[in-house]
């Protein structure tokens, strides 16, 4: 009998199917791993679990009983409990009072704080924790913090405990510590779900992993069946003979490219972000990252656009060294950035399409240098007709367009901005089919006209098909560099799959 | 260890070491400043002050702010005039219902402020207008309050010694203090309010009763507010509708220079009283120097709100 | 069709004011006497609506600057403060009294070089909190609050605490004069608003307020320098309260520290959230919170005319904010649908 059974779980969004009659279950003393890329059902499944979302479809059952949560607090009192990557306790008190907030005991009608010190050094001893209860929250490591929640989660007899990305800021001690923590828990007979983008955690922690792809059950299977390979070649939605008969190198790619080097990154990197990396960009030329979320493909380009400060290696624009502290001066170096998150990074939802277009150039000139009205019309007249952007008219708030559009609006922004050299992360996101194709005829066209561009994507194949030359990430490490001949799908998620030559340690030093 | 927890404890040490260095130099410079009435006089002549930052502390302290406190003061003062000399009900009785009406109020706001999403800045807005006006609409002018109870009230006062007592009001205050103490540190209520203030998505996943806790705040400081009208009732003999103008502002920064920043979630009540300590130190150094002019009060004030300030971000970037 | 035709249309975010407004003029043409009765006395227009426009005035000016504050995302407490200290400094420079310690500076009685010297202070003030907001990320309630505390102070150290009378033409057209038949406070207005009319829509400076207020992370994300816009825009609201509190102060033809201005930061952010800027930041209207301006006094004068007692202002007020709070609820609104909804069936 499993511990946890969700059967035949159906959720749809206006529009989405976001889960499609997934079955899902979870045995006493086991680690399950949930893997898929993004939009593939992962978080909506953990969401109904925990009774933020309410199922169309389908029943959970815990330890044979129905059960149907109606809020996050509910389910953890029926013994399902999450730990996200955000943690979710509050910083500024102790770490004793976080483990008992709520629950606090009580004496002659007030809280006894001399059991609750017990109590709590008693709950983090089953962890193994050795730190002073008495401190905030706030004056220990995002891991310890974790496990801090964690403790919480057991102390309220947690049964299912559901571990949301818990490793995407940890380093690779903090890892092996969360590790062998859920290792003993296995051993105390709880269930374990285990989200992570990193395959060899996967492989390393769980027992048997669940693999979805765009709402559906593509396969669960123990882990010791399954190779690495595979698993890449389900998630992405590839058949493994697809990736054994390497497409033959068409030889079209780069006609086009420059010798002029437009930007070089010498041994930059960031701790706990990206190991150091190298990387030229040519005139013309279509850049690819390849590799899983979290591998660290975002994390590089912002350090190229100033997002975030380099601890190490430098940027050359044109040969020449450059010191890009803000978005504000990337923008001055004609960088633009197209960034992952559409909604909350990218567009003004309030603000009309003309005006979302106009500002990256806008703010590239200063404020004192307006653009005429005149001219902002004829700007986005322009990149409404180019990029077919549909919209009733230039004045309609950005907010009310589709998805699709919106991040053609972004896309006019910046090559509004006139830049040399513009990232794309993740520019087919959320976006429906046609749309998508729009976006990467759009993007061969820029590059044939001179304009150097950094793609990145998890999806693979659409970086394989647009990309010149792809460097791929693993783990937060470059781990190659793939162009001509090697550039193909089989190589690349060979290289992201590969496990064994683990590079990991580069990122400490 | 020992260490650790002064670290914690770092904005409510800076709060008391900045009173004790204003009280020895006011001693120090001013002739007779340095007695135990002076410093007992702090407490009673702040009193009405104390009381409302009491109450706003806790609003603070769930991320929250409160403007209303001030009009409060004076709603609650003229209400009782009116009910004690024009009706003749009995202080006592006034004094219920002058509460009721504070806590009420807070209640209605905190109501809005939950269920309607609504930012406290607005809605507290409206009820210090609220007050203020219905204050008014009671009456426009100024009013005494003659009564035995009152004078009985406030002959009540504990003699220390030959040289100093202790009269009624600070009394109150120190109670409220001690109370406000004791809900903050060992009662369920008072732990949720510093769970909400320091993050209230947390504070809902963690199934606490966030509705609760916020109305109750503002309910709280209601009440806090018009028995900080009562003491101003009991202390001047007279109710004045426009008594507490601008009080909200001082009760401000008495909570924030009392160690509590208004982002909530970190302070105490305990600071708030040596807030208020520090506001009537400069006050009474001011008054007792005699050259100066009482609006150097405002610019000290300003002064210390924005060295506290400096100081809270600088200590937060730390952490 | 012609390929760049602007279409004029009122924002729905205006037509609650406007309305409101529209109403309570209807209500004042139906029921109070003599509402609508303007009078030309001399070349010069007397009436309750030109006495409206004439009270509004320092309240339009403040709201200007407000509403470019609320519109990134901020607020500004210290407009009173400040209303005071410039009302202070150029009634002190023009009568310079002995008790003042303005006295001490030896400038001649000029008119402009008053204005120019409380103008400039007005800007200076505004722009320490816009270096306290942007360079040192203190939340705006808190920085604008120590000049809020403190600018009283300062006002009441300059004028000694006394209020300083003026005798100066100059000075007293401004608060009283007439120009073209109008109270020439209105051109005061018009030309405030010019300016910010300017800065905002003759420079890229109004779409930065708006994108910052608008989505913050994106704004850093386009390469908008936040922080400039911001300390800009708190410079102006700076230089909005300096010029209402030389009005204010021209009014009466003397600077009172105590009362000048007092709670007139409350009024301005209410006419500003009536004309349709959201306390959150993002689109701003400046014509919305020139015309919650208008209705607030209009509200004042009405209650005046129709003989209600005066103490009730602050009452109507506090069900106004209320209301205008309740019709941007959007719980509010959901809540309203499903009660209809469910007496419909």
């Amino acid at each position: 009998m499993p511990l946890l059974a969700m059967k035949n779980i159906t959720k749809t969004f206006p529009g989405v199917m976001a889960l499609d009659g997934v079955n899902f279950d979870l045995c006493s003393g086991e680690a399950h791993s949930l893997v898929g890329e993004n939009g593939a059902g992962k978080s909506t499944l953990i969401k109904v679990l925990t009774g933020v979302y309410r199922q169309d479809e389908g029943e959970i059952l815990l330890e044979d009983k129905r059960i149907q949560p109606l809020s996050p607090f509910e389910s953890q009192r029926m013994g399902v409990s999450t730990v996200y990557q955000e943690i979710n306790l509050v910083p500024e008190l102790s770490v004793e009072e976080n483990l008992f907030l709520g629950r606090q005991p009580m004496k002659l009608g007030r809280i006894d704080w001399k059991k609750i010190r017990r109590m709590a050094e008693k709950a983090l001893s089953r962890l193994n924790l050795q730190i002073d209860p008495s401190m905030p929250l706030s004056s220990f490591s995002i891991a310890t913090q974790q496990m801090i929640a964690i403790a919480r989660s057991l102390d309220i007899s947690a049964r299912v405990l559901i571990l949301d990305e818990p490793t995407s800021s940890l380093d690779h001690h903090e890892v092996e510590r969360l590790f062998s923590i859920i290792r003993k828990l296995k051993s105390e007979g709880l269930g374990v779900i285990f989200i992570s983008h990193f395959l060899d955690q996967i492989f390393e922690v769980s027992d048997r992993l669940t693999i979805l792809r765009n709402g559906q059950l593509i396969e669960t299977c123990e882990v010791s069946r399954i190779s690495r390979l595979e698993l890449v070649a389900k998630m992405t939605g590839k058949s493994i003979e697809d990736l054994k008969t390497a497409q033959p190198y068409s030889g079209k790619k780069g006609t086009n490219i420059g010798k002029r080097e437009i930007l070089k990154a010498e041994r930059l990197g960031r701790k706990k972000d990206i190991a150091p990396f190298d990387l030229q960009l040519h005139e013309g030329e279509i850049l690819g990252f390849a590799g899983l979320l979290g591998s660290g493909r975002t994390q590089a380009a912002e350090l190229l656009f100033g997002l975030k400060q380099p601890d190490t290696g430098k940027i050359k624009r044109e040969g020449v060294e450059v010191s890009i502290r803000s978005p504000q001066k990337a923008v001055q170096y004609g960088i633009g950035f197209l960034p992952e998150d559409r909604k909350t990074q990218g567009i003004f939802p309030d603000l009309s399409v003309r005006e979302n277009i106009i500002l990256a150039f806008q703010s590239k000139k200063g404020w004192w240098k307006p653009l005429s009205r005149k001219k902002q019309e004829l700007i986005t007249k322009n990149f409404i007709e180019t990029l077919q952007i549909k919209t009733a008219d230039m004045e309609k708030p950005v907010g009310q367009l589709s998805g699709g559009n919106q991040q053609k609006v972004i896309l006019a922004r910046w090559l509004a901005s006139q830049p040399e050299i513009i990232i794309l992360d993740e520019p087919t996101r959320g976006i429906d089919v046609g749309a998508k194709a729009e976006i990467e005829s759009l993007i061969h066209n820029l590059c044939s006209e001179g304009l150097s561009i950094i793609l990145i994507s998890g999806e693979l194949e659409e970086v394989e098909r647009n990309s010149h030359r792809i460097m791929v990430f693993r783990d937060k490490v470059i781990v190659s560099e793939l162009e001509g001949e090697n550039l193909n799908l089989p190589n690349i998620m060979k290289l992201i799959a590969e496990g064994e030559a683990n590079p990991r340690e580069t990122i400490q030093a | 260890m020992k260490l650790k927890i002064a670290a914690k404890n770092i904005p409510l040490l800076a709060t008391i070491s900045v009173f004790v260095l204003l009280f020895a130099g006011s001693s120090f410079f001013l002739k007779g400043f340095f007695s135990l009435q002076v410093f007992i006089n702090l407490f009673s002549e702040n009193a009405f002050l104390g009381i409302a930052a009491l109450g706003m502390t806790f609003v603070i302290l769930s991320g929250g702010i409160d403007l209303s406190v001030g009009a409060l003061i004076g709603f609650s003062s003229i209400l009782l005039s009116r009910l004690i000399m024009d009706i003749g009900i009995h202080p006592v009785i006034a004094f219920a219902i002058v509460l009721l009406s504070g806590v009420i109020l807070g209640t209605g706001m905190g109501c809005l402020i939950h269920f309607f999403n609504q930012p406290p800045f607005l809605i507290t807005l409206a009820g210090m207008f609220l007050a203020r006006g219905l204050g008014f609409v009671i009456k426009m002018e100024a009013m005494p309050v003659r009564h035995e109870f009152y004078k009985q009230i406030n002959a009540l006062s504990l003699p220390l010694g030959h040289t100093a007592f202790i009269p009624f009001t600070a009394f109150i205050f120190v109670i409220l203090a001690v109370i406000t103490w004791y809900i903050s540190l060992y009662a369920k209520f008072g732990r949720n309010i510093y769970a909400m203030g320091g993050s209230e998505q947390s504070a809902l996943l963690m199934g606490l009763p966030v509705r609760r806790t916020k109305i109750g705040v503002y309910a709280f400081s209601g009440f806090c507010a018009s028995l900080a009208g009562i003491v101003y009732s009991l202390y001047t003999f007279s109710g004045n509708p426009t008594a507490g103008t601008t009080l909200e502002l001082d009760a401000i920064a008495a909570v924030v220079i009392g160690g509590t920043p208004l982002i909530g979630g970190i302070g105490s009540p305990i600071g708030t009283v040596v807030g208020v300590l520090i506001l009537g130190v400069i006050q009474t150094s001011i008054m007792f120097q005699g050259s100066l002019s009482s609006w150097w009060t405002k610019i000290v004030i300003g002064i210390l709100l924005l060295a506290f300030i400096l100081l809270q971000n600088l200590f937060q970037r730390k952490l | 069709m012609k390929p760049f035709r602007r279409k004029i249309r009122i924002p729905e975010q205006l037509i609650w004011p406007i309305a409101a407004l529209f109403i309570l003029l209807i209500f004042n043409f139906l029921f109070t006497e003599n509402f609508f009765h303007i009078e030309i006395r001399n070349g010069k227009l007397f009436g309750s609506l030109i006495d409206i426009l004439d009270r509004a005035s320092p309240l339009m000016l403040v709201a200007l600057g407000m509403t470019l504050v609320i519109a990134t995302g901020g607020i500004d407490l210290s407009v009173g403060a400040v209303m005071a200290i410039t009302g202070t400094i150029i009634a002190g420079l023009l009568a310079m009294p002995d008790f003042s310690i303005l006295s001490w500076f030896n400038l001649p009685a000029s008119f402009s070089l008053a204005l120019c010297i409380a103008l400039a202070t007005g800007i200076i003030f505004g722009a320490c909190n816009g270096i306290l907001v942007s360079f040192f990320n203190i939340q705006a309630i808190v920085a604008t609050l120590i000049l809020m505390v403190a600018g009283r102070g300062i006002a009441q150290l300059l004028s000694n605490g006394q209020i300083i009378t003026v005798q100066n033409d100059t000075f007293s057209f401004w608060g009283n004069g007439y120009f073209l038949g109008f109270p020439f406070t209105v051109f005061i207005v018009i030309i405030g608003f010019a300016v910010c009319w300017i800065l905002i829509r003759k420079t890229a400076l109004g779409l930065f307020v708006e994108a910052s207020g608008s989505n913050p992370v994106a704004s850093h994300y386009s390469g908008i320098n936040i922080r400039m816009v911001k300390f800009m825009i708190y410079g102006f609201s700076g230089f909005c309260a300096g010029l209402a509190g030389i009005l204010v102060a021209a009014d009466i033809k003397a600077a009172d520290a105590n009362n000048a201005g007092l709670y007139l930061e409350l009024d301005a952010i209410l006419a500003t959230v009536l004309g349709g800027t959201a306390l959150k930041g993002g689109r701003c209207f400046l014509a919305g919170s020139l015309i919650g301006a208008v209705l607030i006094q209009s509200v004042t004068t009405t209650i005046l005319t129709r003989g209600v007692p005066v103490e009730y202002t602050l009452v109507v007020k506090a069900l106004v904010i209320v209301m205008i709070c309740l019709l941007q609820s959007a719980e509010f609104r959901r809540m309203i649908i499903n009660r209809f909804r469910k007496t419909g069936k």
